[in-house]
């Protein structure tokens, strides 16, 4: 590493200021927070800036928070070949709010965008073609969010009387079983199913 | 009337989704103006399974195995990310033995994955033999991988902490072995294609990538390399010890297919450099973390331990524990780049595990690479690209 994360935090800082929330160093990487309607900014100067150069788009990628305020991250990792640095950019977002494109600063972002909202939902304005992308043709709902269940809701099969594939309600020969292994003494925080029934029975 | 005849009308054509050139389930809808493309827009996702979702319901040793299945042409390598992230967020030091082992491993996954993509790029433009004698060797290679984790493929065999099971002698005699006689069988590949005028006119000044279209695109790996900049995460950002072995990074200068096929033979020539450096500075040792809170006992030590016994029924009930937090770590896998960035709530589960697969940026500039060249070429570009859709479609 050519520059030190600490150095390079305390610069960017600086120089973005009020666009960024806030910033951290943990586990080795370089964390920054910033409001969603700044990210082309920061994203532009990040690229241009002689100090800087993270002209690698590595990836762009969202984060379901169901029970936040603003629901999703929306996380950017950018890497600079020259400095020989990471960088990884947050911001937050509503459902049904858009984060500004970033498609004219980074080409690259735009698979990466477009399977943010296709997994999530996640909207961003001023992009050229947000069509989904992994996912099935014709497909419903947003498969990667915490509240989609890890079973789905359609299943196909080729129908020999129609002769054609069928889309149909999931229906499994056997309950779908999560098991949850979580020690209650340690980790867990959600609150134990005879909890919940006492709670409920209080109010 | 006279108006209409003389119009000019682009054709639009469907490219795959099977189609022996595009490496698996790729649909290209071409727009042609004769036989120049015009556009190209991949349809991905036809092998969409789901594998972040998966992950986010299982502990972190059941992730594991998914990573061998996206790009299931060198399986270990992908592993590694994982296991990489895990032992960064979990602080686990992994034993020196283990990290040789990993990077033995994880080149043996580079010499695979460019077997197949070099030999078959050969294919797509009309040789047969290479393959055949490509095949010949990954099957060897291949037996080594069911050798050291009883699977030819998915291998689940990079575990957090370390690898599972330690390595016989007599298989790293053979490995040894193997690296002698590997490099004739390259020099074999090499008289078929590097001089091979069929194989130069397909190839050269074709899907030529300038540095700043790199750049721009988010590519990694050899088609960085290709484009002449020598940036490889084994030197620039070294894990486990690159650092002490000693290997070029080879890159090409005009960015085109042909150049990216010389570096993929000069980086199979490296690999196995790496790979009797690995044998000759392998020390003894143990192969896993010891602590027990992150690998389960051995099997003796349960029949005599109680301590041991609880370590086991944990770890295959609930499984360990990850510290709260969120890490990006990646390996440079044959393809390029192969990143995890991995959230955890400090439960037993990944809250959130995103896969960067370095084929799904080169992908995306199909349509940037073929703008412009004729229809065949589409082929020689998808070649060199070196899509697997596993680690694509995820």
């Amino acid at each position: 590493m050519s520059k030190p994360l600490g150095e390079m935090q305390e610069y960017l800082n600086a120089a973005l200021d009020t666009a960024l929330t806030g910033s951290e160093i943990s586990f080795g990487d370089l964390t920054f927070y910033a409001h969603a309607e700044q990210i082309v900014k920061i994203l532009i100067f990040l690229r241009d800036d002689s100090e800087c150069r993270f002209e690698t788009l590595i990836d762009i990628c969202g984060v379901d928070h169901p029970g936040r305020q603003k629901r999703f991250d929306v996380v950017y990792h950018l890497l600079s070949m020259r400095e020989n640095i990471r960088v990884r950019v947050k911001v937050k977002v509503d459902e049904g709010v858009a984060v500004p494109s970033v498609v004219d600063v980074h080409p690259a972002a735009n698979w990466n965008e477009r399977e943010a909202f296709d997994m999530y939902g996640i909207l961003f304005s001023g992009h050229p073609d947000l069509r989904r992308i992994l996912t099935d043709y014709g497909f419903e709902g947003h498969p990667l969010r915490k509240d989609f269940p890890l079973s789905g809701h359609v299943q196909c099969r080729y129908d020999e009387e129609q002769r054609r594939v069928v889309y149909e309600p999931v229906s499994l020969t056997q309950e779908f079983r999560n098991f949850d292994n979580l020690s209650p003494w340690e980790g867990a925080q959600y609150v134990l199913e005879q909890d919940a029934d006492a709670e409920g029975e209080g109010q | 009337m006279a108006e209409a005849e003389t119009e000019k009308r682009n054709f639009t054509i469907n490219f795959g989704p099977q189609h022996p050139a595009a490496h698996g389930v790729l649909r290209l809808v071409v727009e042609l103006d004769g036989e120049v493309v015009e556009r190209v827009d991949p349809h991905i996702g036809l092998l969409h399974r789901g594998t972040e979702k998966l992950i986010e319901h299982k502990t972190y040793v059941q992730a594991m195995p998914y990573f061998d299945r996206l790009d299931y042409v060198a399986p270990m390598n992908q592993e590694h990310a994982f296991c990489l992230a895990v032992e960064k967020l979990a602080d686990i030091e992994v034993p020196r033995r283990a990290q040789f082992i990993r990077v033995l491993y994880s080149e043996i996954g580079r010499l695979l994955s460019h077997l197949l993509n070099v030999t078959t790029q050969a294919m797509d433009v009309g040789a047969l033999t290479p393959p055949l004698w490509g095949f010949e060797e990954r099957e060897k290679l291949m037996v080594f991988y069911e050798r050291a984790s009883g699977s030819r493929m998915h291998a689940a065999y990079f575990r957090p902490g370390g690898v599972h099971q330690d390595l016989p002698q007599d298989l790293l005699d053979d490995i040894g072995k193997f690296c002698e006689t590997f490099p004739q069988v390259l020099d074999d590949i090499e008289t078929l294609l590097t001089d091979n005028r069929i194989f130069k006119q397909r190839n050269a000044d074709i899907g030529v990538v300038s540095e700043q279209d790199a750049l721009e695109w988010g590519f990694s790996g050899v088609m960085v390399r290709g484009s002449g900049m020598a940036w490889d995460l084994r030197r620039a950002q070294p894990y486990e010890v690159y650092s002490e072995l000693d290997f070029d990074i080879a890159i090409g200068k005009h960015g085109d297919c042909y150049d990216r096929y010389l570096v993929r033979m000069a980086e199979m020539r490296e690999s196995v450099k790496i790979m009797q450096q690995c044998l000759a500075k392998m020390p003894k040792g143990p192969i896993m973390e010891a602590s027990g809170k992150v690998a389960p006992p051995k099997r003796g030590d349960m029949k005599q331990s109680m301590e041991a016994m609880i370590h086991h029924f944990k770890l295959f009930t609930e499984g360990f524990h990850v510290p709260e937090g969120e890490v990006y770590a990646a390996v440079e896998a044959p393809k390029g780049e192969f990143g995890v960035y991995l959230v955890s709530d400090g439960t037993n589960k990944p809250y959130r595990c995103k896969i960067k697969a370095p084929g799904f940026m080169h992908l995306q500039a199909m349509d940037f690479l073929n703008k412009g060249h004729m229809l065949a070429d589409i082929a020689a570009i998808i070649g060199s690209l070196d899509v697997v859709f596993g680690e694509i479609d995820r």
